[in-house]
């Protein structure tokens, strides 16, 4: 069982090496079926493992394996190895079998680009560093697959490589999370000068053994690592990276900036909640962080024109809902919205990607229209898939998942009604701009006529995505909705449970006002943008659209602050003045070469009247001394 | 004796190369790998069979040479000098192999001169007497000013003096030290020599240690190079034909690095404590400001000269951290910059090869005409921007590590040097690599050559990623003995204060 | 026997010498400096002979013979030069010749 373990990552690995080192003798479907094959034998393997596991609890609580020792200096010792636990079970789930189901659908969405087999080969490394991040015993070998997924993300956003902006996307991607990781490492330092190991587990009993719950170090420690988790994913204020990334393919965007990646952050934390509990003040600043990126992202959604961005703010806007769950402690919610997301989110960037592939590369939702008709399976799909998002009161699993989180920012106990509010503001956001893409896109007269019907390598993974998006919410119900809490007693084996004030009997009140606002949501959506666009037409026009539609100017803040400068300063000294100053000795040395060699002239007799006038001059010195 | 034929071996490949050059071009090639594999073989059969690494010398070889000043030919083998050597006939193997199509003139004393430099290297490596030393440090200078300025690109001649001038004055600076060091020794006990062993106990007093000791540390340092001794390194890099670049930046930059751990911190521990917090700030001065200019470089020969700089401050931060997670994190960044640097410098070499030009504004979607150069140009990229799994992070992160134990400020400020490296490695990525091409270059992909030499780099930079134990155990007992060494007079000094102070204290309270 | 003080012997040497240098200075042609030179060898040998006949010691008269087969030498290799510059560019006259300047 173990073994099996340790293939979970190894055989994404294993296939990224075959398409590597072949990727000359490869055909394009047999790199393809490569790709899809090794992530659908480790979905496989994680099922079994999970069957395995989850029948063993609560008696064992994890498995573990170590494969090698990766360095080991005086007292310092990492080993490569891997611990599966219920959280780090929930993950390698959704990575695998969403990830199965994206690289499937790839096969037939990349068919036709040249670079398939570098393509895939990015994917597979891709997923083998995420079930690295997720698998791992020790922090260093976390950081080792969060630098990985890094990496791929930034290859795969500049996949098509011929564009200049998808490299200058990739690049501000890496850069950006690479501020993050670089305080997160700094963090990871102090954790092991204070306790001496880099094991999570060791950690977290020793930090909570030592360190003063409120004490400095515990905070600075925390914050170091919550920059790192914000970066990577997404947040207020590193969270402008996102939008841009949608350069990529669309199953780079499902997988990586939806799905899995952009959560690391969200797993970092809830693993490492032992240190934020340690330091009330960060958490309490997560929660805040989470409610103010669900709101700005949610209002830059709003906005929006090009398919792929929408979704893109969506996804900060949703991972904000799920930083809010941390803040407050409802790890479990975080964990289960994380999940759902992953569903629908995948299945709404998956649709957007046939959308723009059969429209010839057409992203503005303004130039769609008439979709509904075109392409049904898209339409519904993508329709399940909105109305996950939009938390469809009963009906979709997102209404499960982001009513939890909803609940737990009001009824926690470091929860309270201004986190509730905001989170009530972003709902209807949410079901506003989901529904906005509806009927923008799909309803109405059709601008662009689709070249082609997608096929069923497509659609199925669609459908099976829309399956999930609509029952996966019902392995969690709240108390007030059957109180069925498989998911979270699953989560709670490796999670602290979170408290709760004594509220328990408004759950339903709390839940009814939820539902409103997201079914009032998908009725304005339908009335501004269907019925009588007229009504917003000042407001389209209105310089405040435009400050939410450039993502509250934080591009331009950061370009005036950080960018600029910096390209000034290198600019400024490119030449390096300490070699000016090199230079200036020699050309100093050459002056006084000029200045001395006017003496030598060459004629003969003035050396020889300077010779007797010298000789002369030491004489009379010599004889007056 | 293992050790002298090591030399001597390289020295007669050498003459034989540079005779037979007048034969035909392709002898000199062959006698030179030949030379340099019996070597690297040699020496990997003695790896093998050592069982264990003790904090004794692994082979110590004693000769008088010049009995009347306390001359003799001292050589001696450890694990730090073990690994110095292979890594150096490992790069000298791949620098003949980068050679073979690229130079076409006078090959036979090109190779005379190759052969020569990886002779003063491997003697700088392996010399225990300060004499020695000098004399090895000083053969490592001609050929190298030779080989920019003959075989060296457009502006090779000023290149080479200014290579010349810095390594020749740090380097007499350091001959004074030796010779003050020598007289110091003999006044003190009355035994006058150069040994290393004897000299490594010399009592000085703490003025006179530093005094002597910044000749030392000029040497070295112009050699690593530190800011803002480094002018010499842009140059001399991008003016150098390939094999000189890597060779540079692989090896010749080490011999600072070697030097520092294996003179200044055992001769000077008291000196070396003192100028500890100097030496830290100089080490992030150098990340942070090698990484600014890189950042702003077109000519990529050049903008991967200024990542060294980077990338040996690290070295430099972690020398001065005095613990045993730094020290073994330079070791390893010794290796992995040699290689990983080394590479991208290859790579630059090539791409000149073809489309004759080192500006990268010229440059640009050259992917699509080699991918196989730009996999390796994305990993070697990304080896320089310390990504996990590659050799240089395993480096970065045990010198910050250990450097966060002493300076947890210096050690911060270097960790900015991370994101600055990523700029400037996504930069060379960019320019080359993505977005359109500027011009039709009609460019072939890597040949075979090509592809194994780039291989067999990627291999063991991974390694050093993966698994990197064994150079730790190698190089373990060497380091320790360093610190030893080091620390043990640092703490009786420590102690002498102490009781001073104590008494100064009582003295003060009886008043 | 007419004895001349030393000092004026020294002053007719000394006599001797400028003339020599001014005629160096002056003189334009390379073989009148060459000469020139000669007269000033001269003068310091005659310096010499006094000297040895002042303090009669033979060294003066030693060193006299010893400056008389320098400049000896000296001139044989002068005039070769001089033939050679001659020969070279077709003038005699120094300042025409300053290749030596510093370019």
């Amino acid at each position: 069982m173990k073994t099996l373990i340790a293939l979970i990552p190894a055989l994404p690995m294993i296939s990224f090496l075959i398409l590597v080192l072949f990727s000359g003798k490869l055909s394009r479907k047999v790199a393809g079926w490569i790709g899809a094959g090794s992530i659908g034998i480790a979905a496989v393997l994680t099922v079994i493992v999970s069957v395995d596991l989850i029948s063993a609890l609560p008696e064992i609580k994890s498995y573990q394996i170590t494969l090698w020792q990766w360095m080991s200096v005086g007292n310092l010792s990492a080993d490569i190895s891997f611990r599966l636990d219920s959280l780090s079970l929930v993950f390698c789930f959704v990575i695998t079998f969403v990830g199965f189901l994206i690289h499937s659908y790839s096969i037939g969405f990349m068919d036709k680009d040249e670079g398939i087999i570098r393509f895939f080969a990015y994917m597979n490394l891709f997923v083998s560093s995420m079930l690295i991040l997720v698998l791992a015993d020790n922090i260093l070998l976390v950081y080792l697959g969060w630098e990985g997924v890094g990496l791929c993300s930034y290859l795969l956003i500049g996949f098509w490589y011929k564009e200049p902006e998808n490299g200058t996307a990739a690049r501000k991607a890496f850069i950006i999370t690479r501020i993050g990781d670089t305080a997160m490492i700094i963090g990871i330092f102090i954790l092991f000068l204070s306790f001496g190991t880099f094991n999570i587990q060791d950690i977290m009993h020793l930090a909570s053994a030592k360190w003063v719950a409120g004490s400095s170090i515990a905070t600075i420690t925390a914050v170091l690592l919550l920059g790192g988790a914000l970066g990577k994913s997404a947040q207020v204020p590193l969270q402008t990276w996102l939008p841009d990334a949608m350069a990529g393919p669309s199953p780079v965007s499902a997988l990586i900036h939806a799905a899995t990646m952009v959560t690391a952050g969200v797993y970092l934390i809830a693993r490492t909640n032992v240190l934020f509990s340690l330091a009330p003040i960060v958490q309490g600043f997560i929660a805040g962080i989470g409610a103010l990126t669900l709101l700005i992202a949610g209002f830059s959604a709003l906005t929006q024109h090009d398919l792929k961005r929408i979704l893109a703010y969506s996804t900060i806007s949703q991972i904000g809902y799920m930083f809010l769950a941390l803040g407050v402690g409802a790890y479990s919610a975080a964990i289960f919205h994380f999940m759902i997301h992953a569903f629908f989110k995948a299945l709404l960037f998956l649709a957007a990607g046939v959308v723009i592939l059969v429209l010839n590369e057409e992203h503005d939702i303004f130039k769609m229209g008439g979709l509904r008709k075109k392409m049904p399976a898209v339409f519904w799909t993508f329709l399940i898939g909105s109305a996950s998002l939009s938390a469809l009161p009963l009906v979709t699993a997102g209404f499960y998942s982001k009513d939890a989180i909803l609940w737990f920012a009001l009824s926690s106990t470091s929860g309270g009604v201004v986190l509730w509010i905001a989170g009530i503001v972003g709902a209807f956001l949410t079901a506003l701009y989901s529904f906005r893409m509806i009927f923008i896109a799909f309803f109405g007269e059709a601008k662009t006529q689709p070249s082609f019907q997608a096929g069923y390598l497509m659609t199925i993974p669609l459908v099976v995505l829309a399956v999930f998006s609509l029952f996966g919410g019902f392995i969690e119900l709240p108390a007030s909705l059957g109180n069925f809490h498989l998911f979270s007693n699953l989560i709670n084996q490796s999670l602290p449970v979170v408290g709760i004030k004594n509220v328990e009997h408004l759950e339903w009140l709390f839940q009814l006002i939820s539902s409103l606002i997201a079914l009032s949501g998908i009725y304005l959506a339908y009335l501004f943008y269907y019925k009588k666009p007229v009504f917003i037409d000042s407001f389209n026009h209105s310089k405040i659209h435009h400050f939410f539609e450039i993502g509250f100017g934080f591009d331009k803040v950061y370009d005036i602050l950080i960018v600029r400068p910096v390209v000034w300063l290198a600019e400024i000294d490119k030449k390096d003045f300490i070699d000016q100053i090199n230079i200036s000795i020699s050309n100093m040395a050459l002056i006084g070469n000029e200045v001395l060699s006017i003496a030598q002239n060459g004629k003969l007799r003035w050396y020889l009247l300077t010779f007797a006038f010298g000789i002369a001059v030491i004489l009379t010195y010599m004889m007056t001394k | 004796m293992i050790l002298i034929y090591l030399i001597l071996i390289l020295l007669a490949g050498a003459l034989l190369a540079w005779i037979s050059g007048n034969l035909n071009h392709v002898l000199p090639r062959v006698i030179t790998l030949v030379t340099l594999i019996v070597d690297l073989v040699w020496l990997i059969i003695y790896l093998l069979q050592t069982v264990a690494f003790s904090n004794k010398w692994l082979i110590d070889v004693q000769h008088h040479w010049i009995l009347q000043f306390g001359i003799g030919v001292h050589f001696a083998l450890d694990g730090l000098s073990l690994l110095m050597l292979l890594l150096t006939f490992f790069l000298g193997i791949i620098s003949v192999l980068i050679s073979w199509k690229e130079i076409n003139s006078r090959v036979g004393f090109f190779h005379f001169n190759l052969l020569l430099i990886l002779a003063g290297i491997v003697g700088v490596f392996l010399s225990l007497d300060l004499f020695l030393f000098y004399f090895f440090w000083e053969l490592m200078l001609v050929p190298m000013y030779f080989l920019i300025g003959i075989w060296g690109h457009e502006n090779r001649t000023k290149a080479a003096y200014k290579f010349f001038l810095y390594t020749q004055a740090s380097g007499l600076l350091m001959f004074i030290s030796i010779l003050a060091l020598y007289f110091v020794h003999g006044n003190s006990t009355g035994i006058y020599t150069f040994d290393y062993i004897q000299l490594l106990g010399t009592h000085m007093s703490a003025s006179t240690g530093l005094l002597i000791m910044s000749g030392f540390l000029a040497a070295f340092l112009v050699k690593l190079p530190v800011v803002p001794l480094h002018n010499w390194l842009p140059d001399a890099h991008t003016e150098a034909p390939t094999a000189g670049s890597l060779i540079l930046a692989a090896l010749l930059l080490k011999t600072g690095a070697y030097g520092l751990l294996r003179f200044i911190v055992p001769l000077f521990p008291i000196a070396s404590s003192s100028f500890a917090p100097i030496g830290m700030i100089l080490g992030v001065i150098g990340i942070l400001y090698g990484a600014k200019l890189a950042f702003a470089q077109t000519d990529l020969k050049r903008l991967i000269a200024y990542t060294s700089v980077s990338h040996m401050g690290f070295v430099i931060l972690g020398v001065f951290s005095f613990n045993e997670l730094a020290y073994q994190g330079v070791v390893i960044q010794m290796i992995a910059h040699g290689i990983s640097t080394g590479a991208l410098f290859i790579m630059a070499g090539q791409l000149s090869e073809r489309i004759h030009t080192r500006d990268i504004n010229k440059m640009g979607g050259l992917w699509e005409k080699a991918p196989f150069m730009g996999a390796i140009g994305l990993i070697f990229s990304m080896a320089s921007l310390g990504l996990p799994g590659l050799g240089n992070f395993i480096a970065e992160l045990l010198i910050l590590l250990g450097a966060f134990k002493s300076n947890v400020l210096m050690s911060v400020l270097a960790c900015i040097g991370l994101i600055a490296a990523t700029l400037y490695s996504l930069r060379i990525l960019q320019k080359v690599f993505y977005g359109v091409k500027n011009t039709d270059w009609k460019m072939n992909d890597l040949s075979i050559r090509e592809k194994t030499i780039a291989v067999s780099l990627v291999i063991v930079i991974a390694g050093l990623g993966f698994y990197p134990q064994p150079v730790f155990n190698i190089a373990k007992p060497a380091l320790l003995k360093t610190l030893d060494e080091h620390n043990e007079k640092t703490q009786l000094n420590s102690e002498n204060l102490k009781v001073e102070t104590d008494l100064k204290s009582k003295l003060y309270f009886y008043k | 026997m007419l004895s001349v003080p030393v000092e004026t012997q020294i002053l007719f040497a000394g006599i001797l010498f400028f003339l020599g240098m001014i005629g160096l200075l002056v003189r334009r042609n390379l073989v009148f400096m060459l000469m020139s030179i000669e007269i000033m060898f001269n003068s310091a040998g005659l310096v010499f002979i006094i000297a040895a006949r002042h303090w009669n010691q033979p060294d003066g008269q030693v060193m006299f013979i010893f400056i008389l087969s320098v400049t000896a030498v000296e001139v044989a290799i002068g005039l070769a030069l001089i033939l050679q510059v001659y020969h070279h560019f077709k003038t005699l006259d120094v300042d025409a010749i300053h290749k030596l300047k510093d370019e």
